[in-house]
């Protein structure tokens, strides 16, 4: 931890900025912490309203009414699902017909080589399985994870964020962002241990 | 062949294996030890596991032997072939006796190993068919457990070394020689034993089977004052009626009879109906000719005399008039004599009336007198001399000559003993002591297929040669004969009969092919210098034939009954007594006189009544056993006099009250591990004065119980009133009688009660090429079992003994399905062949996950083994229940013995798949090939035979192209009485029934 | 603020808390994490040696299993008629109770059931675990287990066929494989927050890495959270149909046979309300087991567990509406083979099973009218277990009964288990248990970022709660 002039900056990494070659001039943003959810969220609105657009927030679980504080835009992830699940259902449906119809016709129990019917079982669980992977690989993907570091970890309080913390974040790449005022204006609407974090 | 190599390499260390094997403590164990309750692979201790593990100790001698084949040159039946074609199979003729009678049969060969039996069509009493036994006989040849060695006094000898005694042996005038054999249907072999007497003059030869006719040749020398052989015209006959006869089961191991009478047991056209024959059966033990009566009449075996009298009384063909025996006219006996008479005396000349084997002489003469009383003595059944050698007076046959011999033994005065063949030590009657008299004999010689019980009383053992790999000949007793060929050279090195008497009394041909044939060549006339062609050209010819053509029929003999004498006979027969219980023995359906008891096949196919393998049981009826308050496998003493046996009961309704009957041929206390300690041994109990049926025995239940392994879920009655030997009002198999018949024509569609499913699917259309299909007649299917043991035969199906069978995993692809109708006390029986149906939309196909039962563009359910993984969803979900899985590796030991009796053009199946029926696709295939040969012609209808319906001895099984509206198969489906079993499922079935049909006598319809 | 509700009871009865007793976010994650940050070797005894048993048992499916490979379907008790007994009985067994799982996670997680929380991570679990046990079955029932992935659509070169669609085996196959990859995401999604927290208070090294790979590099952004719970609340969506999907199609198995007791459209509605039954039964038995051994009073409350109790006496009573609408349909339909395969589960050889199948599940389970049962830990303690051994019956009765006597009365049988058919089916209780013990002190059993959810919820309402009081 050390101090230039009365700000208070995370650092010690050093090393860390070494391995991922993180410019040691670079700034991820201020942070700041709440012990409830609902203050956060009045304080996000307050942020929001000094004009900040590049707001986030770490929370321990699903803060309700967060994102329309901070402005983050509805999840795509339906779109991924709904149209890697219909793939799921094509699939399905070649398969059998290909299999039965066109590469091995065989006459089973004087049954048709292939038909509707009997396809409707693995028709439906081809499309929940495709679906299944798209929801949980499409959301990974649109969070960027997995990801084996991120700046905001150099918080000294990170750690609380998935226990009993609520973070409020203003990212540097904010236009409006500036290290001293930007830590002002946290502390103002009620943050604790704010502090500039390096990028 | 590969075997070539095990006979130059392995060969002989698989000698010292074998010794080594044979005398491991823990092999012994293993062979004795009780089943553990719990599942494993070696739960079922005496059965074809062990059996195979002592296979595989003997393969060594398999590869010493399997593909040599004879020196002297054997003739394919199929005339004009000469090159052999590797791979091939190829037919040779040869002919089985058992019990006084022939069958020629065709064996079909494999790279010189005989693999299938079928019968002969040019054998007057084969005409194509062959029995279950037969079918099993091939079985046989490979049973390691068979005899290989010399054995003197126990200890293993040399033929040399036996040679050397024989030679040592002075016989002198022969007043310390007698013979031992079987009955001796062999020309040649009489010849030789012509020479023998008359080299030693006072000696005697003795003719002893446990199972004979001898009552049947009484009764005509009773008769007719002469012996002379019966010859009962069932095609010829319009009533027929069976006093105690079995004559489409055990008292004919030919199949003629049951090819005559079904002859008449067929209706597929409008005359037939007029010509179907009606059959009343007396009888204690429920029999098949019993359950294809159109009347049973159930008496004990001691009452038929009686009935016989008042029969004849009521024809007029005794003096008297009939006293009605029993209590009032409602009694059944008297209804059904009453209706009887009538119904003989309207059929007249066609009338036939037969005593069974088991009856006395008196009533073989008073069926003859019956006969001539209605005047079809000449029609329905005529009779024919005996071959010159059959009435030989040297020829002593029958339990007396045998009784008088044992007497001779035991008092001293005989010093050579030579048998022929046959176990006496183990068949012959309680009271004769027969071991005890042998162990009195100082020079005992024993030849024999097995080291068994007489092998070991006896000082010589000479190992005999399977009737399949040696040369001899036989005389039917119609008087054809036929030549035995070899289809292998023996495998244990084995000696025939007639090669052991040419032996002892020094003969100049000394190897069997050389007596048989110099025999015959003699027999044929032939004068001028091409004699010797000539008479070669005959040799060959019979070869091929199977029959010897010289050899015309014995023409009939007209003769006349005596009827004082039968009259006088019959009142000499010994009244019934009423105390205590009768008991009767009859051949077993499986191992014979025993002599079949370490055969796999024969042990696993289930009685065609009882549906018992692997053990033979005292039947009782229901009435007795609620009497003696007995169940189901309850163990009881049954004894007589200083005789008695524990065995255990089994509830036979419509067997005969206050009776037991008990199958001979089980309980073999030395013989290989498949029969050893199966079953109960009724010798013991069966005495010279007690032969077929004894007086007076008391059953006394002991407290200890016994499991039956019956293939049909048994003594299930009382369970709800639900039970699985009814057919609990379900139209499975269906029968009319012939008034309801011509009634109701379509009586079989009209049965099927629940309206049939439909298809939201569009039904496949076979109507291109060749659509196969198969029609089964239930009218004259007897449910004799040759199917059930053809199929195993021809489909390398596996034995799974008997703890399996318990289980319910017995692998028959065609099984006979049994159901009784009627009271528990006197039902009736109606047999069903049932294999697969192939159905064209098959429910097993619909379920299989990976496809490996399909159909074929031919309308088969096919089935790939190397596909299936064993889900068993298949056998779930066959309405028949007609697929069967492979629960354990049953080929796990399979040794290359075991093998060689495969077919070729059959794969063998893993463990862990399932397997069924496939029309004989093997055949289909072969039948296509050969029209390919022939220059892409069609396939003839007929053309191709299944294993079943080619030795189904009714003629009950139809296969063909149903695509052909010209066919057989066509014609039967088209038959008002088609039915297809579960149609309402819509699945369609090929394989379908005409219904049964009886033609009861309406009199006693009521 | 939680005196002041303390002190009100009148709160409790208007607005009974379903986290009470003062909990905050912290105490959560401690008392949750806590579990698994313990020192190993400090775990209760009792732990260990319950886990070594059940680790014993499972070793005797290990042995069952190889025997029964090595020798043959034979070892087991299955014959002609009867080519499925026990082991098709417990696949539909496991799978059942895999059933309630996913669907106490899915469709109460819909309904905003809050109640749901405390239970749906190990209820989750559940599931995967039995569905592990019940896909032994399908696989080693096989004649031929080394050629089970013939069952796949796999080009196989051995012989260049595909598997038959027609099958509902094949269904099966795809239903079951997919039910279970769909359980594993969903509970996988689920745990992600909460392994980010155990790593962030992670101690040791290796805890640090092992959940530092699993949770992600989750951080709890708000972004993160956004995309989550979209993704969270389709899994939810599709997974509901999916566990309906997965027991109908199981009933198809039978319901597309012909084999009369089998072949009936009642079937899919009826083994789905089964499954959810027993599926429920066993999660009551185990949250009381975990609720006892390891002190979760507060978390798994008697409000939880007495609804779990009025869910199973709606399921067992529907399961005894089927059994008897099975009954009458047999005898209006006057198909005779119906009557009779009816007829014989009732009164036939295997009475015993259906009346032990017809006590077990409907008639103990009509106790639950009394809330006095409802609210009684013992009374639902046995009942749960008597709930599991009827289901299991009840697959037993529907596939032995209907095979063993089917249309030719020639080909009747009778199945006798033997002992690998039991140690089997005992092997995989073994299996069960011991993955279960594992998970309870490896992995957080109980979703820490929902419950704190809730709790955050609570003070919201208490605080408005406290207005009015005022």
């Amino acid at each position: 931890m050390n101090t230039t002039q009365g700000i208070t900056t995370s650092g010690d990494f050093a090393e860390i900025k070494e391995r991922l070659g993180i410019g040691a001039d670079k700034v991820y943003g201020v942070i700041g912490a709440f012990s409830e959810p609902d203050e956060l969220v009045k304080a996000g609105r307050k942020i929001k309203e000094m004009g900040y657009t590049k707001l986030d927030a770490m929370t321990p679980f699903a803060v309700h009414g967060i994102d329309d504080a901070l402005g983050i835009p509805y999840s795509k992830i339906g779109w991924i699902v709904i149209s890697i699940g219909l793939c799921g259902t094509a699939t399905a449906l070649l398969l059998i017909w290909w299999v039965g119809a066109i590469n091995y016709p065989l006459v089973i129990g004087g049954k048709p080589l292939f038909d509707f019917t009997f396809s409707i079982p693995v028709t439906f669980e081809l499309t929940v399985l495709f679906s299944a992977f798209a929801a949980v690989l499409g959301m990974l993907g649109l969070n960027g994870l997995p990801r084996l570091y991120h700046p905001s970890l150099r918080y000294s309080h990170s750690h609380r964020a998935t226990d009993d913390r609520f973070l409020l974040v203003i990212e540097a790449d904010d236009p409006k962002f500036d290290a001293l005022q930007s830590v002002e204006h946290l502390k103002s609407v009620g943050a604790a241990a704010v502090e500039v974090v390096e990028g | 062949m590969s075997l070539i190599s095990i006979k130059s390499k392995t060969g002989p260390k698989y000698w010292r294996s074998l010794d080594h094997l044979a005398d491991t403590p823990e092999f012994r164990e293993w062979v004795h030890r009780e089943f553990p309750v719990s599942a494993s692979e070696m739960l079922d201790g005496k059965s074809r596991r062990t059996v195979l593990k002592l296979m595989a100790a003997s393969f060594g001698l398999a590869g010493l032997t399997a593909c040599r084949r004879p020196v002297e040159h054997i003739l394919p039946n199929v005339a004009g072939i000469e090159d052999y074609i590797p791979g091939a199979q190829y037919y040779y003729s040869t002919a089985m006796p058992l019990g006084g009678q022939v069958t020629g049969l065709l064996i079909e060969t494999h790279d010189g190993r005989p693999t299938k039996v079928e019968g002969n069509p040019g054998h007057p009493s084969s005409l194509g068919a062959a029995t279950a036994i037969q079918q099993a006989s091939v079985l046989g040849i490979y049973d390691p457990d068979r005899s290989s060695k010399v054995l003197e006094g126990g200890k293993e000898s040399s033929f040399p070394k036996f040679e050397a005694a024989v030679k040592a042996l002075s016989l002198a005038d022969g007043s310390g020689l007698r013979f031992l054999s079987g009955l001796v249907m062999s020309p040649s072999l009489s010849a030789l034993r012509a020479q023998a007497l008359a080299k030693f003059p006072k000696a005697k030869w003795v003719e002893y089977e446990p199972v004979a006719r001898d009552n049947e040749t009484a009764g005509t020398t009773l008769a007719f004052g002469q012996p002379l052989y019966p010859h009962a015209q069932y095609d010829k006959a319009k009533v027929v009626v069976a006093l105690d006869s079995d004559f489409l089961g055990l008292d004919s191991t030919a199949p003629l009879p049951t090819k005559l009478f079904s002859k008449r047991r067929r209706v597929h056209a409008e005359e037939d109906v007029d010509k179907i024959n009606r059959l009343y059966a007396v009888e204690s033990q429920f029999s098949l000719t019993g359950a294809n009566a159109d009347h049973r009449l159930r008496l004990r075996g001691s009452e038929i005399p009686q009935f016989a009298a008042d029969l004849a009384t009521g024809l007029g063909a005794l003096p008297g008039t009939l006293v009605v025996v029993g209590n009032g006219s409602g009694d059944k006996r008297t209804k059904f004599l009453g209706a009887m008479i009538k119904d003989l005396k309207s059929a007249g000349t066609e009338a036939l009336v037969v005593a069974g084997a088991r009856q006395p002489a008196s009533v073989h003469a008073l069926a003859y007198l019956i006969n001539q009383s209605l005047g079809s003595l000449g029609t329905t059944i005529t009779f024919t001399k005996p071959p010159a050698e059959k009435v030989d007076p040297n020829a002593l046959s029958g339990l007396e000559a045998f009784r008088a011999l044992a007497a001779e033994m035991s008092s001293g005065q005989v010093s050579t003993l030579v048998i022929l063949g046959g176990n006496p030590a183990y068949t012959s009657p309680a009271d004769l002591q027969f071991a005890v008299a042998l162990s009195k004999v100082t020079n005992s010689i024993h030849l024999g297929l097995e080291d068994d019980e007489t092998a070991a009383a006896a000082k010589w053992h000479v190992p005999e040669a399977h009737y399949l790999e040696s040369w001899g000949d036989t005389r039917a007793r119609s008087g054809v004969a036929a030549i035995q060929q070899p289809m292998i050279d023996p495998l244990y090195g084995g000696r025939t009969a007639a090669e052991m008497v040419a032996l002892l009394i020094d003969a100049k041909d000394k190897k069997a092919y050389d007596i048989v044939k110099n025999y015959w060549l003699n027999q044929w006339p032939g004068a001028g210098k091409d004699a010797a062609a000539v008479k070669e050209k005959t040799w060959r010819e019979s070869l091929n034939a199977g029959v010897i053509a010289s050899t015309k029929t014995v023409e009939n003999i007209k003769a006349s009954v005596d009827a004082k004498k039968v009259a006088a006979a019959v009142a000499a027969e010994p009244k019934p007594v009423a105390a205590g219980v009768e008991v009767g023995f009859y051949p077993s359906a499986a191992a014979w006189d025993g002599r079949f008891a370490n055969n796999g096949w024969m042990q696993e196919a289930p009685d065609p009544i009882t549906k018992l393998t692997w053990g033979n049981a005292a039947m009782i009826s229901p009435a007795t056993a609620r009497a003696q308050n007995l169940t189901d496998g309850d163990i009881v003493t049954l004894s007589r006099g200083n005789v008695k046996l524990e065995a255990a009961v089994m509830i036979q309704p419509g067997h005969a009250d206050n009776a037991a009957s008990i199958a001979l041929g089980y309980g073999r206390e030395r013989c290989g591990p498949v029969g050893q300690d199966v079953g109960f041994n009724a010798y013991l109990i069966r005495t010279s004065d007690a032969y077929w049926f004894g007086q007076g025995f008391t059953i006394a239940p002991t407290g200890k119980t016994h499991k039956h392994a019956t293939t049909q879920e048994h003594g299930t009655i009382g369970d709800q009133g639900v039970n699985a030997e009814h057919q609990n009002g379900r139209p499975v198999v269906r029968e009319a009688t012939l008034e309801e018949y011509k009634k109701h024509p379509k009586f079989a569609e009209e049965a099927q009660e629940v309206p049939a499913l439909e298809s939201i699917y569009p039904q496949v259309i076979y109507d291109k090429g060749y659509q196969w299909g198969m029609s089964i007649d239930l009218t004259s299917c007897t449910g004799c079992n040759a199917c059930v043991v053809a199929c195993q035969s021809e489909n390398n199906i596996p034995v799974v003994g008997k703890d399996q069978v318990m289980r319910g995993r017995e692998m028959h692809w065609i099984r006979m399905d049994r159901y009784y109708t009627g009271a528990e006390d006197d039902p009736t029986i109606v047999e069903q062949p049932v294999p697969c149906m192939q159905c064209e939309n098959a429910p097993c196909e619909n379920v299989c996950p990976v496809a490996a039962t399909t159909h074929s563009p031919e309308g088969l359910n096919d089935m790939a083994y190397n596909r299936c993984v064993g889900t068993r969803y298949c056998l779930n979900n066959c309405p028949f229940k007609v697929r069967h899985f492979n629960f354990l590796n049953f080929h796990k030991h399979d040794p290359d013995v075991a093998g060689l009796v495969h077919n070729p053009d059959v794969s063998v199946r893993m463990r862990g798949v399932m397997e069924k029926c496939t029309y004989c696709v093997q055949r289909i295939e072969e039948a296509r090939i050969n029209a390919k040969v022939d220059g892409r012609r069609a396939i003839k209808d007929g053309e191709i035979k299944t294993a079943c319906q080619q030795t189904c001895p009714a003629d009950a099984i139809v296969f063909g192209n149903i695509n052909d509206p010209a066919s057989r198969v066509s014609a039967l489906k088209k038959q008002e009485r088609n039915y297809a079993m579960l149609a309402e499922l819509d699945i369609r079935p090929r394989t379908t029934y005409l219904a049964k049909l009886r033609n009861p006598n309406p009199e006693l319809q009521a | 603020m939680s005196v002041v509700v303390e002190q009100d009871p009148a709160l409790l009865v208007v607005n009974p808390r379903l986290v009470p007793g003062g909990q905050d976010y912290h105490d959560v994650t401690n008392k949750i994490s806590g579990i698994i940050e313990g020192e190993v070797f400090k775990t209760p005894m009792k732990y260990w040696i319950t886990l070594s048993v059940t680790g014993g048992i499972l070793v005797l499916l290990g042995a069952m299993l190889t025997y029964l490979v090595a020798t043959g379907i034979g070892v087991w008790g299955n014959n002609r008629p009867i080519g499925w007994a026990w082991d098709i009985t417990n696949f539909v067994f496991w799978i059942g109770i895999g059933h309630a799982g996913t669907l106490i996670s899915a469709i109460l997680f819909l309904f905003r059931q809050k109640w749901r929380t405390s239970i749906n991570r190990s209820a989750e679990a559940m599931t995967l675990f039995a569905v592990a046990c019940a896909g032994i079955f399908p696989l080693f029932h096989t004649g031929r287990p080394w050629r089970a992935y013939w069952l796949f659509p796999i080009w196989n070169s051995d012989l260049n066929l595909w598997q038959n669609f027609r099958s509902p085996l094949i269904w099966d196959v795809f239903a079951v494989s997919t039910y279970g990859t769909v359980s594993a995401l969903f509970w996988f999604t689920g745990l992600i927050p909460d392994l980010a927290t155990i790593r962030d208070r992670a101690t040791t090294k290796v805890r640090q890495w092992v959940f530092g790979v699993l949770a992600l590099g989750w951080r709890g952004s708000a972004r993160h959270w956004r995309n989550y719970e979209a993704a969270y609340l389709i899994l939810a969506g599709i997974s509901t149909p999916l566990v309906l999907s997965v027991h109908t199609i199981v009933s198809f198995d039978f319901a597309v046979s012909v084999i009369p007791g089998w072949h009936t459209t009642i079937f899919p509605p009826y083994f789905v309300a089964g499954a959810i039954f027993s599926g429920f039964a066993c999660v009551m038995t185990l949250l009381v087991i975990a609720r006892w051994s390891l002190n979760l009073h507060d978390l798994i409350t008697i409000k939880h567990l007495e609804n779990m109790c009025k869910i199973m006496l709606v399921t067992g009573s529907i399961v005894g509406y089927a059994y008897g609408t099975e009954f009458f349909i047999a005898w209006y339909s006057g198909n005779g083979y119906e009557r009779f395969t009816f007829l014989n589960r009732a009164f036939g050889p295997y009475y015993w099973a259906y009346w032990t199948m017809i006590s077990c599940n409907v008639l103990i389970p009509q106790l639950f009218w009394f809330k006095r049962m409802r609210t009684s830990i013992p009374v639902m303690f046995v009942i749960s277990i008597t709930t599991n051994i009827g289901m299991w019956f009840e697959r037993f009765v529907i596939i032995v009964t209907s095979l063993h006597r089917d249309f030719l009365p020639s080909s009747w049988g009778y199945f006798r288990p033997t002992w690998v058919d039991m140690c089997t089916f005992t092997g995989t209780i073994g299996l069960f248990l011991t993955l279960f013990l594992l998970f309870a002190r490896f992995l957080p059993m109980i979703a820490m970022s929902e419950v704190k959810g809730v709790v955050a919820d609570e003070k919201h309402k208490f605080k408005g709660q406290e207005l009015v009081a005022r």
